[in-house]
């Protein structure tokens, strides 16, 4: 399968998963749940400005969302 | 040391200074028992149905304004008025007297928290060379009055206060209403009905018609005081300010000193403890200081929905402006749109009456209108979901929004405290013609047009003033060019009128700043067509009077 530049990219590309993964734990050390929830949602917000493109977020969104939770309808859609 | 606050009484929930009232007149056909037939009528004094008079009768159609009341609106209401609804007032003859009452302003200014810096600032005109600015405040009222003064000058409209239609007949010929006044009752025919009677719209429950949506779980509190204050004429947004923490607050300026705060309030609260004298002057001392002496012009506590009728145009009553479709007020979408919605309905259903259009052209105010309606509503619900965040994750997110604005460009793009009235593109409208020659996307068909200065025999002039009641076209010509392509269009029973525009001499239209061509991307031999409310049907880079004639048959819902 060709891999097209807007499309979302699933094969690994961060180049030290164990520092990352640990990284990415250990930044919410010593934080509520709230806090945490708190720094996700910008975390989330900075990636996904970095990627940009919707075409490529939307496909995250499609494989971040449980599979059994029913597809989503989106806000412009209504 | 008990505090002394300003009188909140008659403020709440109507205006302090009542404006003036109009006189009843008792109908004729009340004791003559006679059924008058008129082209339109409109129900709704407001200024939709005020707006839909004026137009019909600059294209020379009759209409009777039927109003349930004897004055004009009660209260500041709706006061920010956008570019497009002062040109369409332009173009009704009241533009000018708005401007000159209005208080202008472009630049919208987001602040969080207790920063004195915004972290957002938006400016609505750009272009700044328009004769018309991005928007301005003005009481609702004074709108009404400018426009009620208009129709009291003219042959062709009438408004008849207290009036109130208890019934309506829509049959497949006509609609006959039966009117209540304070000395009885009578009924009177038209061809057509513009139902402009508001969110409550008597007329939509006549005739057992629905209108669904959304409905927001927020309370907001609108004060209006009259002080003396030297705030800057801007749109001022808050989160999360000292003065109202952890929610949003709004100021903004009205002419005659009036200022309007706007309090988010939060979904549970008593309205009746909120709406009591000392718990307003608290509000309002919080946010304007402890010195500055102010009076309540007009108060309200306000909830607010997305609702939207499924069809404009019911045989031959036709809704218009919040009777067909309410938004929050966040954004200046509700009049603004309920303007739109009259500038686009009223030279349709003249068309139709004057026989230059088939009666299929009326659905396309339908087609267009709903498609603006939805774009209103999605912005509108857009900012409320921004604003009164549903779900916790959603204030996470709404959260990370303002805090990461302070540092990082991007948030302040997702910060959203309403997104202004900008006129709808009839991007889907079954009346374009679409391009066939390369252009930039800007003035596409179904775009309303910009303005730009131009000059008019030597004298400067505006291009909007140019356009607009007919189909117009509008020719960029070569130096020294000798247009002969206006007579093929005078003809037959839908004349256009060619403005040649040139871009240098002292006769007709010149482009001396090249500004027209900028925005219209034109080149000499460019042509537009041009609808009567200032909308693009198509256009060319040559000029081809058999494509021009197909497209005027397309507008016109004759192809």
């Amino acid at each position: 399968m060709t891999v097209h530049s807007d499309n979302l990219q699933t094969d690994l590309r961060i180049n030290s998963p164990d520092d990352f993964y640990q990284e990415l734990i250990e930044l919410h050390a010593g934080l509520s749940d709230d806090e945490s929830q708190k720094l996700n949602a910008r975390l989330i917000l900075i990636l996904a400005n970095h990627i940009g493109d919707i075409t490529v977020l939307r496909q995250a969104f499609q494989y971040a969302r449980p599979r059994d939770a029913g597809s989503h309808t989106a806000f412009t859609n209504q | 040391m008990a505090a002394k606050y300003p009188d909140l009484g008659s403020a709440a929930g109507k205006a302090k200074q009542a404006r003036q009232t109009y006189e009843f007149i008792k109908p004729a056909a009340i004791d003559s028992g006679e059924v008058a037939h008129l082209p339109v009528i409109i129900v709704g004094g407001g200024p939709v149905g005020l707006a839909a008079a004026i137009d019909l009768a600059g294209h020379g159609i009759q209409s009777l304004i039927l109003e349930r009341s004897n004055t004009v609106s009660d209260g500041s209401r709706a006061i920010c008025w956008a570019k497009r609804t002062l040109d369409i007032c332009d173009r009704l003859g009241t533009g000018e007297r708005m401007l000159d009452k209005g208080v202008t302003w472009d630049v919208g200014k987001v602040f969080v928290g207790a920063d004195r810096d915004p972290v957002y600032t938006f400016d609505l005109l750009p272009d700044k060379e328009q004769k018309m600015p991005g928007f301005i405040n003005l009481q609702q009222f004074y709108t009404e009055e400018y426009f009620v003064a208009e129709i009291e000058a003219m042959d062709r409209a009438e408004i008849r206060w207290q009036n109130e239609v208890i019934a309506i007949d829509n049959e497949p010929d006509k609609v006959t209403l039966t009117v209540k006044t304070p000395e009885g009752e009578y009924h009177v025919s038209c061809d057509y009905l513009i139902a402009a009677d508001g969110h409550r719209s008597p007329s939509r429950a006549l005739l057992g018609l629905g209108f669904e949506g959304r409905i927001f779980e927020d309370n907001f509190l609108i004060a209006d005081v009259r002080m003396k204050a030297d705030f800057p004429a801007e749109r001022r947004f808050w989160f999360d300010p000292p003065f109202n923490p952890g929610q949003t607050s709004l100021m903004h300026k009205q002419p005659d000193d009036v200022w309007r705060l706007d309090f988010q309030l939060g979904w549970d609260i008593d309205r009746t403890e909120a709406m009591q004298p000392e718990n307003v002057d608290k509000k309002v001392r919080a946010f304007i200081g402890p010195d500055v002496e102010f009076d309540y012009e007009w108060v309200s506590i306000y909830t607010f929905s997305c609702l939207k009728m499924k069809n404009f145009v019911h045989n031959r009553v036709i809704f218009a402006g919040d009777a067909a479709h309410l938004v929050s007020p966040f954004g200046a979408r509700g009049a603004n749109g309920g303007l739109q919605d009259a500038d686009n309905l009223a030279w349709k259903i003249a068309y139709v009456l004057q026989g230059l259009a088939p009666p299929e052209l009326l659905n396309t105010y339908d087609d267009e209108r709903i498609c603006a309606a939805n774009e209103n509503i999605l912005n509108s619900s857009r900012s409320t979901d921004f604003m009164t965040p549903k779900t916790k994750v959603s204030r996470f997110f709404r959260d990370a929004c303002l805090e990461l604005s302070r540092e990082l460009p991007f948030a302040r793009a997702l910060v959203n405290s309403g997104r202004l009235s900008v006129p709808c593109v009839l991007d889907q409208s079954p009346l374009n013609t679409s391009d066939t020659d390369d252009f930039s996307p800007k003035q596409r068909p179904g775009a309303a047009c910009m303005d730009a200065p131009v000059q008019l025999d030597g004298k400067d002039s505006w291009l909007l003033e140019q356009l607009g009641w007919t189909f117009k076209g509008l020719y960029f010509a070569a130096e020294d060019e000798d247009f002969r392509g206006a007579e093929a269009l005078a003809q037959g029973s839908l004349p256009v009128e060619v403005i040649v525009v040139r871009t240098r001499g002292s006769a007709g239209l010149v482009d001396q700043q090249g500004l027209v061509a900028k925005h219209y991307d034109a080149r000499p031999g460019t042509f537009y067509l041009i609808r009567p409310d200032q909308h693009v049907a198509g256009r060319w880079r040559q000029f081809d009077a058999q494509q021009v004639q197909q497209a005027l048959r397309k507008a016109t819902a004759q192809a």
